[in-house]
């Protein structure tokens, strides 16, 4: 039975730069660089060494705990560089493109003929595995895990995020292929939540559970979506996938070829003419924020991701793994004048405290990367649980995570929560806490030692 | 170079020094530093820990000015100077002379209460190098309003540096403390120095001293009485104020709680900025209600009789409580003290309740020190914790639950 979701709590945040409805081709660039920090917690042990030609779907590295699991380049050509950090651990690898692009073609892939067993084998060796990523923990996925249900959100609802909507329009036949391989690989169903009022190019598949999602952020988070279906309990696990990554499974299984292109919102106040590009993971920024977009060399922050849960990357960044908007905003590094005391129009707030955005529910804001104010301790309550919709106690959980209580860890629903879900209330934070990297502390504590 | 980026190179040199907190916490009194996030959120919302200490202040300082207008309208009330106000607005409150004697009498023990207890912050923060947290900015305001009016100056000193460091520091700092750092200030003055804290004289300026001129010989004054309301109540005597000088607030009393007016005005401002708890407040005051109705019924029932000590207060009727004594600033100002409150809603109902509760027990039941506001929320601010812990546990369990249905 399809429930509709509905959510009260949550905060939209409003910002100026959204991307107009406009697609341009990113040109193509010359170095291609993959990360191994996009798969949190994966150790790489690296098969292309410097000077290997690859072609594009071929492996790079693999997991180092799970062989089968591959990491494939997204372009063919030539390993140039293997960035190395602190006891050899592999940062980037970079891949100087050809000119004339080969890819590895695995073959279509008869869904309706193979077995559960044969469709991992196949996701795992062709690169598209690590789309699926799992809870608890939200990391990759252990393909030796059988999830309970598989979620996706098609909804999304963070500050200057892509419309999906228009991202996807037309991939219809990809993305169903990708969520009836998916069905495969569950006993349970897979819930995709679309939004109430949206078009989604998701709303008509055929073997799924749709969800018809409304309200603010961050009803569009994957984690806001399983808490409201079906929430995970101890020892269950949970497979999530971004819509926009279904699109590249799809177009694996139904022509053989791993193509990671992928259409990215170039957002932001930084950004003269924000629009979407096509282009495709891992791809240099360079190539397309420039192009009468963000100002080269000024101060502003380059964010691979959203400006929640994003990573700054700068102007010589790549595009991640899993990110499918790039968002550049000022910097906010100067000092401001009585700004703890005075009267505030121009910024967000969840008080009313002489700030007045309660005024403006509709205006855009411009905001940068200032922390107005600095961190302390926590001290003021009752503020997170207004934009935080999961049936928990958030700030409970956090300090649990900061004393690394395990048991409290366990018991206030530390296996259901992604740092994500810990956006908002890390935005709202009287104290500054960094509420996601707490987050993610204590989920990496406990895989080490729960698992 | 203009203030801005010379206040920056004096930063610099102090950065990594043990100085550094001490010049941060006036850098940052001034300009909101220019730090920035990284990763996480790039952007965060315009509210910090010195924006909510402020809102608390804005809404504190109504309280403040009337308190020094009533401190020399109570004082030459007492002389007989004057005549009684008629109101709020009443000619004889509102005056310049009164206002002198008032400022005179209490702006010292604001200096004192912030001088004193930000000492110990700055020291504290540059022994242990932390940055200097804004939780003293209130309980600096607030322990001039909830002191007698002439406290001696060395008094309050010695309870601000015990309230701040038993109460707040030795716990780790703002965000950590068990108890409302205020009101352990004034608990200290209450138990090390009751003569100053309660009677029917440290309420009023000049009475001590008056009563000592006498004691010495002197044949031509008269003693000054300044007793509270609920000292009257009491001692079962009849009053001499009617419930609007309670409601407006031209009665004797501490220093900033006896505007009950101006209260629920701070009360409102701090509700609708959402910095204070309503939660808390409205508990305390159904609380407190729901104790006055408990004794009320006593009375009717007649189980008590009306030579009975407790026949006083007990028969007051119960919504008056609510403008006698500190109850109200109690709620508003005290008991929504984030951190030594319930930290969870549900929480926060119960704790608020209780505390009200409580207070009207206290007041009814203990006749010698009759405002029992403050060790009632002392005592739920040691409870608070347990509140909380069962409050979620009620989720834990739900959570056990729906994995118990699922194995089952």
């Amino acid at each position: 039975m399809s429930k509709d979701i509905r959510i009260k709590k949550g905060l939209d945040i409003k910002l100026v730069g959204a991307a107009q409805k406009e697609l341009k081709n990113a040109a193509a660039g010359q170095f291609y660089t993959i990360r191994p920090e996009d798969f949190h917690s994966i150790i790489p042990k690296l098969v292309a060494r410097e000077g290997t030609k690859v072609k594009a779907g071929e492996t790079l590295f693999y997991n180092k705990s799970i062989e089968a699991m591959k990491f494939v380049a997204p372009v063919s050509g030539e390993v140039v560089e293997v960035v190395r950090g602190p006891r050899r651990r592999v940062d980037a690898i970079r891949i100087l493109a050809d000119s004339a692009q080969e890819a590895i073609n695995h073959g279509a892939f008869n869904l309706s003929g193979a077995t559960p067993g044969d469709l991992k084998e196949h996701l795992l060796a062709s690169g598209c595995w690590p789309f699926i990523k799992q809870r608890p923990y939200d990391v990759v996925a252990d393909p030796a895990k059988e999830p309970k249900a598989i979620f996706i959100s098609a909804y999304a609802t963070a500050p200057l995020a892509a419309d999906l909507d228009f991202t996807l329009a037309g991939k219809e036949a990809e993305l169903q292929a990708a969520v009836t391989a998916l069905g495969m690989l569950t006993t349970g169903k897979v819930h995709i939540g679309v939004g109430k009022n949206a078009n989604s190019p998701l709303s008509n598949l055929s073997g799924v559970e749709k969800h018809l999602v409304s309200g603010p952020h961050p009803s569009g988070n994957v984690g806001t979506l399983i808490n409201k279906i079906d929430p995970i309990n101890k020892g269950e696990t949970v497979w999530t996938v971004a819509a926009q990554d279904l699109v590249i499974m799809g177009e694996l299984l139904l022509t053989g070829i791993f193509n990671p292109e992928r259409t990215v919102a170039l957002a932001g106040s930084a950004v003269s003419s924000p629009r979407y590009f096509k282009t495709k993971i891992g791809a240099p920024l360079s190539t397309f924020i420039y192009d009468d977009g963000v100002e080269k060399g000024a101060n502003h922050r380059i964010i691979s991701g959203n400006v929640l849960s994003g990573k700054q990357v700068g102007e010589e960044g790549v595009l991640d793994f899993y990110s499918n908007v790039v968002t550049a905003i000022p910097e906010g590094d100067d000092y401001e004048f009585f700004g703890w005391n005075k009267p505030v129009f121009d910024k967000i707030s969840s008080s009313r405290a002489l700030t007045f955005s309660w005024l403006q529910p509709k205006k855009k804001y411009d905001l940068d990367t200032n922390t107005n104010g600095e961190h302390r301790a926590f001290v003021v309550t009752g503020i997170y649980e207004d934009v935080f919709p999961l049936d928990m106690y958030p700030m409970q959980l956090l300090k649990a995570c900061m004393y690394n209580d395990l048991d409290e860890m366990e018991a206030l629903g530390m296996y259901e929560v992604a740092p994500e879900d810990f956006a908002l209330t890390e935005f709202i934070c009287v104290s500054k806490q960094p509420h996601q990297s707490i987050i993610r502390t204590g989920l990496d504590l406990m895989l080490k030692e729960i698992g | 170079m203009s203030l801005k980026d010379k206040l920056h190179v004096i930063k610099q040199r102090y950065a990594g020094t043990k100085m550094a907190p001490a010049f941060n916490a006036l850098h940052t009194f001034l300009y909101t530093p220019n730090e920035v996030t990284h990763n996480g959120t790039h952007v965060k919302a315009v509210d910090d820990l010195k924006r909510t200490m402020n809102t608390v202040i804005i809404a504190l300082v109504p309280c403040l000015i009337f308190g020094m207008y009533n401190a020399g309208y109570q004082h030459y009330l007492a002389q007989g100077a004057i005549d009684k106000a008629s109101g709020f607005l009443g000619a004889s409150f509102w005056t310049v002379d009164n206002l002198i004697i008032g400022a005179w009498t209490i702006l010292p023990l604001v200096v004192v209460s912030y001088g004193v207890g930000l000492a110990v912050e700055f020291l504290f923060a540059v022994i242990k190098g932390h940055e200097v947290e804004e939780g003293y900015l209130v309980t600096g305001m607030l322990v001039p309003l909830i002191v007698p009016v002439d406290i001696p100056l060395w008094m309050l000193a010695v309870a601000v540096i015990f309230g701040v460091v038993i109460g707040k520091e030795v716990f780790g700092g703002t965000g950590m403390n068990i108890l409302n750092p205020a009101l352990t200030i004034r608990a200290f003055l209450f138990f090390a120095y009751p003569t100053w804290m309660s009677g029917d004289k440290v309420w009023v300026h000049g009475a001590v001293e008056r009563d000592q001129m006498i004691a010495a010989g002197a044949t031509n004054l008269d003693a000054m009485s300044g007793e509270t309301i609920l000292g009257a109540y009491a001692q079962n005597k009849t009053l001499a104020y009617d419930y609007w000088d309670m409601f407006w607030g031209i009665i004797p009393g501490s220093v900033g709680e006896t505007s009950k007016f101006l209260i629920i005005i701070g009360a409102l401002f701090l509700i609708f900025t959402k910095i204070g708890s309503w939660r808390i407040i409205v508990s305390t005051l159904i609380g407190a209600l729901a104790m006055g109705l408990i004794f009320n019924a006593v009375v009717d029932a007649g189980i008590i009789s009306d030579t009975s000590k407790f026949y006083g207060l007990m028969s007051v009727p119960f919504w008056q409580h609510l403008i006698i004594g500190s109850i109200l600033f109690g709620a508003v100002y005290m008991a929504t003290d984030p951190v030594s409150a319930a930290q969870t809603n549900k929480g926060k109902w119960i704790y608020g309740f209780l505390i009200g509760f409580i207070s009207i027990m206290i007041r009814v039941f203990n006749p010698a020190y009759p405002e029992g506001v403050f060790l009632a929320i002392l005592l739920m601010n040691v409870f608070a914790p347990t509140i909380d812990h069962y409050v979620v546990q009620g989720n834990v369990k739900q959570r056990m639950k729906r994995l118990k249905v699922k194995t089952a």
